[in-house]
């Protein structure tokens, strides 16, 4: 395949979760690798030392601060990825990294650390912990399409990502979590009981109690999840109007 | 900025005390101060940072009695959170004149708590006297232990004192043992929140000491406010403390001046580069 | 520093008007002021006159006035909260937000609606999520010292010499940039992880721990930890924190500025 888009797996302070959620497509991702995408970068997983130029960069986890060599890293990234995708909670929120107050044997001093769009500029959000396995193929196959694909599908692909990129524009994304939903569905007069937020919530820290989401944020981790996924934080018409054709793209790319 | 804040007058000191110099850091100022003040009334109760469960940790504490202030004596390099018994002192302790002892940043977030209270019900004008240490940086409790269990080789349960200066982190044990690291490697230690401080000598406190400037065991002493004059003169007057004018001292105020230049300088630059940390982006300055 | 008043026949012709404004919240902040106890008869003696406010003041309709101190939420399905904010920032100079509520929406941020007999009523917002606020005043509630220190400030500000003026301006500039910072009208606990300890800046004070009502931060290792379950998004950690923000030239004159609110008062 010589259309194939180059991408990497760029790894910050995360758990590879994200990456495993990857992997979880199952012959999905061999689908995806062998017909759509190369990974030319990936700690383990390519023999890459420095980061290449390449098309699409996903970065997984939340950026040290205190480690020079990470924000570095993350600056690299953006100069060598014409898109860059914020994989999983700790990229596009901080997620559990929040609760980072240093202390860890054998650097206490790295202890500060901040989602990636708060150092660089982002491109694409993927929230949630772990992204689901879907929402990164989508993505994967989208961003795809977007650069290889014919002007029908840049379109249908730039359409379905549109939301995603506004994402990651959106101050608020970068700082995502339970309060988030209550500041900005919930308290404007949004919500009205749909319960996507607590199905969406990994720690099942959101009930529905007399139809509105109550949240125990005690165990809240930041990631961002029942924000986006709540179809009053977005929700575009000329996108979900192209249900089946979004859905048959997807499905038939991965046959 | 004048790196020394300031101050109505700076003199070399030593508490006249023996049984507080026993086992005070340099001169022991803060404590004969405190026991002064807590004598004569002037305070009814002060936070300071005393010992914890765990060794060389600090935890905030109210002394309202000479022997609890004694328990305070020393310095621990590493986060106590006096502040965060601030409000408590004037609530649970019921103390309506509070003394306060904190290293610089401390003593902004105490000044804030009068000038800005806004969580900090009945405070501002229950604070009677805020007596700050000099500080260059101080380490978190972990990378304090780091420093003297992997690099000086010394159980933290055995050091009897700590110091910092001349270029070199200090540990003597309980036994004799001396241990002495180059500050080069406790550098990468420190505190990140230290980083953005500029403030070395506690330019808001009534009165401000440390040990730089002044010979072994004694103290420099800035004066800085009306309280901090009256309290240091009326101290003074009872025999508290010994002087010497600071310009008849070695180093002097020479060496204050150029530790805090150094210390104002180098974390401006840090200040200065977050304002270009990311590609772009700048990381919040909390100065503006 | 002194305060610049007129006696004319014994009435003091510069005091400033002020109204308080009563959206959703408990009347905390009203009492608050009032906890000033003779300082409150200070102000309204000789700084200004309180020309609105519920059960206070014999006037029904919102008349025009130097300052608004503006405590509760407001109720966005209420059409009369909605149209009341409205018409404060419409007839007032400045706008004060006092108070967790207004500023941040505060414990109202938990209201799911279903209370008899306006079920409906649903949706608290802070009045900066409608109005352009002036001034923010947070906490729950806000201390006494605090309200006191803005009223007298705000008179300086308004009726003062040229110092007074810019002094006030300064004292006021953080608490202003408060109500315009997109995190101002969004703070809890939270606030404080987002924009202080992930960024590296915080030096384990504990003034967070010390100014949180509803003690739900502890210092663990130095550093703050929040049971945010018991977080009630009033800000107070956030702006007490002196790493939010802080003003080296002015806290270089604490001592005259304590100095000057001790005399204004007495």
């Amino acid at each position: 395949m010589a259309n194939k888009i180059t991408v990497g797996h760029v790894h910050m302070s995360g758990c590879t979760g994200c990456l495993v959620s990857l992997a979880d497509n199952y012959l999905g991702l061999i689908k995806i690798l062998d017909d759509y995408a190369d990974l030319v970068y990936g700690l383990t997983l390519a023999d890459v030392r420095h980061i290449p130029e390449m098309d699409v960069a996903l970065v997984e986890g939340s950026v040290c601060i205190q480690d020079h060599e990470s924000v570095e890293d993350i600056k690299t990234a953006r100069k060598k990825a014409k898109i860059v995708v914020a994989v999983g909670g700790c990229a596009a929120s901080g997620n559990i990294n929040r609760f980072d107050r240093g202390g860890q044997h054998n650097q206490p001093q790295h202890e500060s650390y901040v989602p990636i769009s708060d150092l660089i500029d982002v491109d694409v959000f993927i929230p949630g912990c772990a992204p689901t396995p879907q929402m990164i193929r989508n993505v994967c196959v989208m961003a795809y399409l977007l650069l290889r694909g014919s002007d029908d599908q840049k379109a249908l692909a730039a359409k379905y990502l549109k939301p995603l990129m506004a994402l990651a524009k959106n101050p608020i994304a970068s700082k995502a979590n339970f309060n988030t939903l209550m500041q900005e569905v919930i308290n404007v007069g949004l919500c009205m009981g749909c319960g996507s937020c607590a199905g969406a919530c990994p720690v099942r820290a959101i009930s529905m109690e007399f139809g509105k989401p109550q949240g125990a944020r005690d165990l809240c981790i930041n990631c961002g999840a029942c924000y986006s996924q709540c179809p009053r934080s977005f929700f575009h018409f000329e996108v979900m109007d192209e249900y089946e054709a979004i859905t048959d793209i997807i499905n038939g790319a991965m046959k | 900025m004048n790196v020394l804040g300031k101050y109505k007058s700076v003199v070399s000191a030593r508490s006249t005390d023996k049984e507080i110099l026993k086992a005070s850091q340099d001169g022991g100022i803060v404590t004969s101060l405190f026991a002064y003040a807590l004598e004569q009334g002037i305070i009814d109760g002060a936070v300071l940072a005393g010992p914890s469960s765990r060794p060389w940790q600090p935890q905030p504490f109210v002394a309202t009695t000479r022997a609890e202030l004694l328990k305070a004596r020393g310095t621990k390099y590493n986060i106590c959170p006096q502040i965060s018994m601030l409000k408590e002192a004037t609530r649970s302790y019921g103390l309506d004149k509070v003394g306060i002892v904190g290293v610089p940043c401390q003593i902004q977030a105490t000044r804030k708590a009068q000038l800005y209270p806004i969580g900090m019900r009945d405070v501002p004008d229950k604070i009677a006297l805020v007596v700050g240490i000099y500080c260059m940086e101080v380490f978190p409790y972990k990378g304090m232990q780091l420093i003297v269990e992997d690099h000086a080789g010394q159980k933290l349960q055995s050091v009897k004192k700590m110091e910092i200066g001349k270029g070199k982190f200090t540990v003597i044990t309980e036994r004799g043992n001396v241990t002495q690291l180059p500050l080069k490697v406790t550098h990468k230690y420190e505190q990140p929140g230290c980083h953005v401080c500029l403030d070395y000598v506690a330019n808001t406190a009534d009165v401000s000491t440390g040990s730089v400037g002044s010979p072994d065991g004694w103290s420099t002493v800035f004066v800085r406010s009306r309280i901090g004059e009256d309290v240091w003169g009326k101290a003074m007057a009872a025999g508290c403390f010994e002087t010497k004018p600071i310009d008849q001292v070695k180093p002097g105020l020479e060496m204050v001046t150029k530790l805090a230049t150094e210390k104002i300088t180098k974390n401006q630059k840090t200040v200065d580069e977050r304002a270009h940390f990311g590609v772009g982006k700048a990381l919040r300055n909390p100065y503006i | 520093m002194e305060i610049f008043t007129e006696h004319v026949n014994g009435i003091m012709i510069h005091k400033i008007t002020i109204g308080h404004i009563h959206e959703s919240g408990c009347t905390g902040c009203l009492a608050a002021l009032m906890d000033n106890y003779q300082g409150i008869f200070t102000i309204l003696d000789k700084y200004a006159d309180l020309v609105y406010g519920l059960t206070l003041v014999d006037v029904r309709k919102i008349p025009k006035m130097d300052v608004a101190l503006i405590e509760g939420s407001v109720c966005i399905q209420d059409k009369l909260a909605t149209d009341e904010v409205r018409e404060v920032r419409d007839k007032s100079s400045v706008v004060i937000a006092i108070g967790g509520c207004a500023c941040s929406g505060n414990i109202t941020r938990f209201d799911r609606g279903g209370q008899q007999n306006q079920p409906q009523h649903e949706s608290f917002v802070p009045v900066s999520d409608l109005i352009d606020v002036d001034i923010f005043v947070p906490a729950c509630a806000p201390t006494p010292e605090a309200l006191r220190n803005v009223c007298v400030m705000t008179y300086l500000l308004l009726r003062g010499n040229d110092e007074q003026k810019a002094l006030a301006g300064m004292y006021l500039k953080p608490l202003m940039d408060l109500a315009r910072s997109p995190y101002g009208s969004k703070a809890s606990f939270n606030t404080l992880m987002q924009e202080v300890i992930n960024l590296g800046l915080c030096m384990g004070c504990g003034s967070c721990a010390a100014a949180c009502p509803v003690r739900a931060i502890t210092m663990e290792y130095g550093k703050p930890q929040g049971l945010r379950d018991l977080c009630v998004n009033c800000g107070a950690c956030f702006s007490q924190c002196p790493r939010s923000f802080f003003d080296h030239e002015l806290m270089e004159h604490h001592e005259q500025i304590m100095g000057m609110l001790k005399a204004v008062m007495q």
